[in-house]
């Protein structure tokens, strides 16, 4: 074996003298790397000194975080270089120690569990049953406090919204919505008049209303009144995850989900064709007052918003 | 009085080791600490390899203190508010006091971006940082025993990770993570028969209510960083009482362990490290920007922005609700979404189960219930390389799918074409990959000189000008060293061994746990034969045609009974 074999060959870390060439320094050149080490050092310290100037100046946090990055950085790098050059460069070895423990050290504990804590209940059978059955029983009541009480039952919420027979529809700001305030192929989102008193108003009964034409509209069989002068309202609640589908693509006449890019058609009662939502949205009967302001015959006729196992 | 000390008398009294030795010894009287000195000689492998789990534990003590700085200014609340702070564009508006808080804890406290920044950015590092490592403990075996369990709590740590990390992005209140959050309602309802009441029960009611911030907060700073501080000891305990796994090497045996000291060397370098993750951290938190909350605005349940995406561990599941087809049942009167259920819930349990049952299913199929303390190089065990591979491609694949919108937007194509190319890739990238990743290593197998360092020629130029390429003079330190080799499970290496290399199948008789293992064996071997010595490499693996390789090796201690090796027909 070479010179340059032995070297390479691992060591125990005790007993090996000093002058062993694996407690000698990786690098060829201990001195110069020491200089640069050095030299990251002293840049660390001007940058963490930087870092307090930024901080007391108010700095732009710009500056803030590149004095104190690079200073963290390059000193990082001395430290690491520090160990990995100037340090004893082995290698060294260590022997693995079985995990197993002795076949009599296992039976010990085996017996200490089994003989000794298992004796002890057999002895007293009734009151270890008595005692696990009263922990069972709390157990299994405190499930019910612990869960019940985070919030309320869902009951009627998800099936209706707060439209009801002859609700104004008005915009975000209050104000309604008359039949001559908007063009063909404009979509603007109306809630219910008086939402903003509802606690979750904004989030369900969110709806969508797009002019199509200045005739009445009629988007599936049945619905033959729900389109009044063309203006045709759909729950803004996408029936896949719930996101607000926001934006309508004039040309395709369709309302598109950001979210999932779910498409909904809107000339056909917004069935989806397109993206992962698997129902329509629910459209909302419309009819328009003496007064010319758009109202809602009903409520929705079916839940908003996404399916859930108590939808029939 | 004449005992009165002198400096120098006092300080021989303290003993060799000065003041320090005397505050050791102190100590020691008290918990015995000296016994804890073969903590500081214990050894520590060096391999690249092995300091991403370093950057996931680094990142996460900065998570914790970045994360410590913010819960000074932010305020848990979702009460409505007239933001009247120090960024100007939102004055007058109604805003949430969880969302006024972050915006002002933004601009109006000194560093207040930077800390945000850096905590957006250590923990998408952290995540990160988790995945890769996992990935290198998966590619090289170090699952297997003895170490499955750190495995698990690996994994674990993975997938909290991921919840403290969705929650957190949640708190600002801004119009992305709101959004998260209605997707997070509507998927909790999509559960069959429980659905429903969890969602009521986690929100406090119909979305949005106004218990989910104070709710999440107290889960993202307190319970779930507690589990994973808790975890990440157990992590790291189990790494020191095991011992780490090494790469075969010179010297390098099951039973022994080479490389560097904990105390000095291993320890400076681990803390350099520390501090280059937190500089590199601050760096990319003072130039990049991450998450900037006051372009979104506030939460409005009725708005939505466009290209709306999770950070990027959570791609994976938005990709896959994107791509589901629409399907839903409606049968008794009871809807389920598959839609939603199969892609958000399902998908993840089975990918995650995979990643957890992988250690017993390898041992189950290979029969290998040995101790393993060397790492596999990937190429040595297709079938898991491949198989592991495949799921990688395909989270991958579902995270590309996240950005469809974006895609077809860039590309100029059609969302629909995109769309359906995507669902149909989606089944067919991780089989390629399967198939690619397996041949691949299976070459590298065969191949001569795979794995090992390359010699380097020397480039001479002649008085004319012309250019020749000699192989560089002979050096010791190129030398390739092979070690004894574990040996590789059968059913991962038999169908890829051809038969007419003089390979057979090997059943070794009387070894608990392992059914059977396939070895090349020379000619030379014949069934009843006591092996009395590890053939070398040089015999085993060089065929006339070159072409396999296999580093199995039969040793004597594992064969009980003497050795005796029956080779049976197939």
């Amino acid at each position: 074996m070479s010179t340059n074999e032995e070297h390479r060959t691992p060591v125990s870390l005790s007993n090996i003298s000093e002058n062993d060439p694996r407690m000698q320094p990786a690098a060829k050149n201990p001195d110069r790397v020491e200089r640069w080490i050095a030299l990251m050092f002293l840049a660390g310290f001007v940058g963490f000194a930087g870092f307090g100037w930024a901080y007391w100046v108010d700095a732009a946090p710009w500056i803030l975080g590149s004095t104190v990055g690079f200073a963290f950085s390059l000193i990082g790098i001395g430290v690491v270089a520090w160990g990995k050059y100037l340090m004893p460069k082995g290698p060294f070895v260590e022997e693995r120690h079985d995990m197993r423990s002795t076949d009599e050290e296992r039976d010990a504990l085996a017996a200490a569990i089994i003989q000794r804590g298992g004796g002890v209940i057999k002895r007293r059978p009734m009151l270890g049953a008595l005692l696990g059955g009263g922990l069972g029983v709390f157990g299994i009541v405190a499930l019910f406090p612990v869960l019940r009480s985070l919030g309320p039952l869902p009951g009627k919420t998800l099936t209706g919204t707060d439209w009801k027979k002859g609700s104004y529809l008005v915009l975000q700001d209050g104000r309604r919505v008359h039949v001559n305030d908007f063009k063909i192929a404009e979509a603007v989102t109306v809630f219910p008049e008086g939402f903003e008193e509802t606690p979750n108003g904004q989030a369900v009964d969110q709806t969508i209303i797009i002019r199509l034409d200045t005739q009445d509209f009629t988007t599936k069989k049945g619905r033959e009144t729900w389109g009044p002068a063309g203006y045709v309202a759909y729950s803004k609640l996408c029936s896949h995850l719930g996101c607000p589908v926001g934006l309508y693509e004039q040309q395709l006449q369709m309302l598109v989900c950001p979210c999932h890019q779910s498409m909904f058609d809107v000339t056909v009662g917004a069935q989806p064709n397109f993206g992962p939502a698997p129902r329509p949205l629910p459209q909302l009967p419309l009819f328009i007052d003496k007064e010319g302001y758009l109202r809602s015959q009903s409520d929705y006729l079916e839940p908003v918003g996404p399916g859930y196992w108590e939808r029939s | 009085m004449s005992d009165v000390m002198t400096k120098r008398t006092a300080k021989a009294a303290l003993g060799p080791y000065g003041r320090v030795g005397h505050v050791l010894n102190e100590l020691d009287d008290r918990v015995g600490s000296a016994k804890a000195r073969n903590l500081l000689d214990k050894i520590f492998p060096d391999h690249w390899s092995f300091m991403l789990g370093e950057i996931a534990l680094y990142s996460f003590v900065i998570i914790m203190v970045t994360g410590t700085f913010l819960t000074l200014y932010y305020v848990p609340s979702q009460t409505v508010v007239t933001y009247r702070g120090s960024y100007a564009p939102l004055d007058g508006i109604k805003v949430s006091q969880a969302f006024a808080s972050s915006v002002d804890l933004t601009f109006g406290v000194r560093g207040g971006l930077l800390m945000r920044q850096m905590h957006h950015w250590a923990c998408d590092i952290f995540l990160g940082a988790m995945v890769v490592h996992m990935a290198r403990v998966f590619f090289t075996g170090a699952f297997r025993k003895p170490r499955e369990l750190n495995y698990t709590i690996g994994t674990t740590l993975l997938t909290l990770g991921i919840v403290n990390g969705f929650l957190g992005y949640s708190l600002p209140d801004d119009l992305v993570s709101g959004t998260g959050l209605r997707i997070a309602f509507s998927i909790l309802e999509s559960i069959p028969v429980v659905g429903t009441y969890l969602a009521f029960f986690i929100f406090g009611g119909n979305f949005p209510g106004t218990a989910v911030i104070p709710r999440f907060f107290i889960l993202h700073v307190l319970l779930i960083p507690g589990i994973i501080t808790a975890m990440v000891g157990a992590h790291l305990f189990l790494l020191v009482r095991q011992k780490h796994t090494q790469f075969p090497g010179p010297g390098r045996t099951e039973k022994n362990v080479v490389g560097t000291p904990m105390f000095p060397v291993f320890m400076g370098k681990t803390t350099g490290y520390l501090f280059i993750v937190t500089g590199v951290t601050a760096l990319l938190g003072a130039f990049t920007q991450i998450n900037p909350i006051w372009l979104f605005g506030p939460y409005d349940a009725a708005k939505i922005s466009y290209a709306v995406q999770p950070d990027w561990y959570m791609g994976f599941l938005d990709g896959a609700l994107r791509i589901a087809p629409s399907w839903q049942t409606n049968n008794f009167g009871h809807t389920i979404p598959w839609t939603v259920t199969f892609p958000a819930l399902i998908l993840p349990g089975i990918i995650f189960g995979i990643a957890y049952a992988w250690p017993s299913l390898e041992r189950k199929f290979t029969g290998d219930y040995e101790m393993h303390n060397l790492l596999d190089r990937p190429s040595e065990v297709p079938v898991r390389t491949a198989a592991g591979a495949a799921l990688l491609s395909f989270v991958v694949w579902l995270f590309i799918a996240s950005s469809t919108d974006v895609i077809a937007n860039f590309m100029h194509l059609s969302l629909n074409d995109v769309l359906w190319f995507m669902r149909v890739t989606t089944f067919i990238v991780p089989v390629v990959t399967y198939i690619v990743t397996l041949k691949i290593c299976q070459e590298m197998r065969g191949a001569d000189g795979s794995g090992r360092r390359k010699t380097p020629s020397l480039v001479t130029r002649t008085a004319e000008g012309e250019y020749l390429s000699t192989a560089a003079p002979y050096h010791e330190e190129m030398e390739h060293h092979e070690e004894s080799a574990v040996p590789v499970p059968t059913f991962l290496v038999q169908h890829e061994v051809p038969l007419s290399n003089g390979v057979r199948t090997v059943e070794r008789a009387d070894v608990p746990n392992r059914r059977k293992a396939a070895t090349p064996l020379s000619p030379a071997f014949e069934s009843g034969d006591v092996l009395t010595e590890a053939p070398n490499h040089q015999e085993m693996g060089d065929y006339e045609d070159g072409s396999v390789l296999v580093p199995t090796f039969l040793v004597e201690e594992d064969l009980p009974d003497g050795g005796a090796v029956r080779t049976i027909e197939r």
